[in-house]
């Protein structure tokens, strides 16, 4: 079994990869940091944290406990000299003057000293006694599934799985031929089918730890979850993994240099980076470009990933982009194994 | 009883490129249990003719029959390849794979095979066994290349300039494997430019010039055409001004062949005892003076040079 040349093979394209650091930094790192950065940059922000002084005086702890405990508040009491000083230069929004009545000093043209003033106004009312006569219930749009980084992960794998299926498939490939190993190959009795196959089962040793790489990060991270089932995200990668490994296969079937089939994949990749949804929506493209839009391999396999992992949609309902992704490869893996050039 | 089958018979080759033609029309055969060389420059289409008996490269024209067979393709050709053992001029092995884990990989290819201590025995390369493939000297890395020819057990090996660009000790260990490939039956093609090599190893060397075979037959008999063994050099530290002419040359005892190069003079030479003197005669009553004088045994080099009019390495 071990000596099986299917094996034999597979092992030496996978000892070949993880031989390579710069290769495990792009297919595993790579998309980790641009998916840290990214979340990062795109967090959505709250105003964050006011703060506000209450004035030396009578009550004034029994206040500034009061206000300290509303949610987006903090307070310190200050003495007179101090509280101005820090008001003017804006590192505090609302100044509060114990008393009857409470005065409130607030610069009126900031957003956030106003916002400061209705919050510690909120907290006074309801200490002296008063109810809200409504009901009221809050839902925020920060929920996980409905962030930019929610959008950015299932892209970022779509990317990523074309990025590796091209470069891991294509560059050895190009490889092999530059450096004539493919015509000492011919002149062994291996069977042409036994090295296309190895490269597609390498591929897939490595997809699993990829995707899991770039799933559980954006989970542990950013608590990025999968609504749907991991069975259907796993046989979409699994698809989308062989599609591009077809394509990859198809870039490479041909070019006798590395230079060669660099420039190719960029010309494959490059459109499906800008047009395929990865870093925002493919909607904001003019409608005559959609139906084009639509068909690229990257496109579909980016749709299919958010309706599974964003909207928890079921495979039976991804007739569509998965019809896609699959005709890519099945077509570019024909193309490819009928113009391949063996040596 | 039928004959023998003969491990390669070809007939009528040839082959050309674009505007190039690398043979032109060329018949071989190589007899069980023969060392087999094609020797001549670069260019001379020796790897041409290699790759096409291989199967590796479609003929224009001619027949090619390896072991009884034809490269007729599908199943028919992988069973042939199966007893074969190939090494190509310029295959590059994956830097990143071992020495057992490359042998490994080819060995997985065939049905009989060496086991992977056997062939690292037979090329010398045990302690390198777990070395990555780039790390090798050019000399390992060669030993490799025939490792992985060898794995498949085959009856006829094919080597295409084995030993070009090593160091002389590198050389004898290729030469050595070789050897002991011989001993143990099999049948050898190989192609060189060392008309060293072919001497010491091939039973037959086929002489090849602008993709035809110039000269055929054992080394010994190759060189004994030269009518003499021995060829005398030599150089004037003048020029040509003072330098005798070819016919007095010629009329020199002992001589049978003159040759007038680019920077020396090369005379074929029966009996060196009694051209030597008379050459430093001629030359003293000339009153030229000599900045180099040499003689050594013919070898093929001189059957070459003598076929052609030009050194095999400037060919």
């Amino acid at each position: 079994m071990r000596d099986h040349p299917l094996v034999q093979l597979t092992l030496a394209r996978m000892r070949e990869f993880y031989r390579e650091p710069e290769a495990i930094f792009w297919v595993f790192g790579f998309p980790i940091v641009l998916a840290f950065a990214l979340g990062i940059a795109f967090r959505n922000r709250g105003p964050g944290e006011l703060r506000v002084a209450v004035l030396r005086g009578a009550g004034d702890s029994t206040l500034a406990a009061a206000l300290a405990r509303a949610p987006g508040l903090t307070a310190a009491v200050l003495d007179s000299g101090e509280a101005r000083l820090q008001l003017r230069t804006g590192r505090v929004a609302l100044l509060v003057v114990p008393g009857d009545p409470v005065v409130y000093r607030y610069d009126s043209t900031r957003t956030e000293s106003r916002l400061a003033r209705l919050e510690a106004d909120a907290v006074v009312q309801h200490a002296r006694g008063r109810v809200d006569p409504a009901r009221v219930a809050d839902q925020r749009v920060t929920e996980p599934g409905s962030r930019y980084i929610d959008f950015l992960i299932p892209g970022l794998l779509g990317m990523n799985l074309m990025g590796s299926g091209l470069w891991g498939v294509g560059f050895s490939v190009v490889q092999a031929r530059t450096k004539k190993l493919l015509k000492r190959f011919m002149a062994t009795p291996m069977r042409r089918s036994h090295y296309l196959l190895s490269f597609i089962l390498s591929r897939l040793v490595f997809l699993f730890l990829e995707v899991a790489a770039l799933v559980g990060f954006g989970w542990w991270m950013f608590h990025v979850g999968v609504r749907g089932s991991f069975g259907a995200v796993a046989f979409i990668t699994v698809l989308g993994a062989f599609s591009f490994a077809g394509l990859g296969m198809l870039v490479a079937s041909r070019a006798r240099t590395i230079e060669a089939v660099s420039g190719l994949m960029n010309l494959v990749m490059l459109p499906m980076w800008i047009l395929s949804g990865t870093f925002f929506s493919y909607a904001r493209f003019p409608d005559a470009m959609q139906p084009l839009v639509k068909a690229l391999p990257l496109t579909a396999l980016n749709d299919a990933l958010r309706a599974v992992m964003i909207d928890g949609s079921r495979l039976g309902d991804l007739g569509a982009p998965l019809g896609i992704v699959t005709a890519w490869g099945f077509v570019s893996f024909v193309v490819a194994l009928q113009i391949f050039r063996w040596r | 009883m039928p004959p023998p089958v003969l491990p390669i018979r070809c007939a009528g080759l040839a082959k050309r490129y674009a505007d190039v033609v690398a043979v032109a029309g060329l018949d071989l055969t190589v007899n069980v249990r023969e060392c087999f060389g094609l020797l001549g420059p670069n260019g001379a289409g020796k790897t041409t003719t290699i790759e096409i008996l291989e199967g590796l490269t479609a003929p224009d024209r001619g027949e090619v029959e390896i072991l009884g067979m034809r490269w007729t393709g599908g199943a028919n050709s992988r069973a042939l390849r199966e007893r074969l053992g190939i090494q190509l001029q310029d295959t590059q092995l994956a830097d990143k794979l071992t020495v057992e884990e490359t042998v490994r990989l080819f060995r997985s290819f065939y049905r009989a095979s060496h086991s992977v201590e056997e062939v690292l025995g037979l090329v010398g390369l045990e302690e390198k066994r777990t070395a990555w493939v780039g790390k090798l000297s050019g000399g390992q890395k060669q030993r490799l290349a025939v490792a992985c020819a060898l794995v498949s057990r085959p009856e006829l090996l094919f080597l295409d300039e084995p030993t070009t660009g090593l160091d002389p000790q590198s050389r004898r260990q290729l030469w050595d494997v070789i050897g002991r490939f011989r001993a143990a039956g099999g049948t050898v093609l190989l192609t060189t430019h060392y008309m060293e090599e072919a001497e010491r190893l091939c039973d037959r060397v086929a002489i090849m010039d602008h993709g035809t075979v110039i000269a055929l037959g054992t080394p010994r008999s190759l060189i004994a055409s030269l009518g003499a063994e021995h060829v005398v050099e030599f150089a004037l530290a003048d020029g040509a001004t003072r330098a005798p002419s070819p016919s007095d040359l010629a009329a020199l005892p002992g001589v049978r062949a003159v040759r007038p190069g680019v920077d020396r003079t090369a005379l074929t030479v029966a009996e060196v005892h009694r051209a030597v003197p008379a050459l430093l005669g001629l030359l003293e009553r000339r009153g030229a003076e000599l900045s180099l004088l040499a003689t050594h045994h013919a070898t093929l080099e001189d059957v070459f040079v003598s076929l052609t009019g030009r050194q095999l390495r400037d060919a």
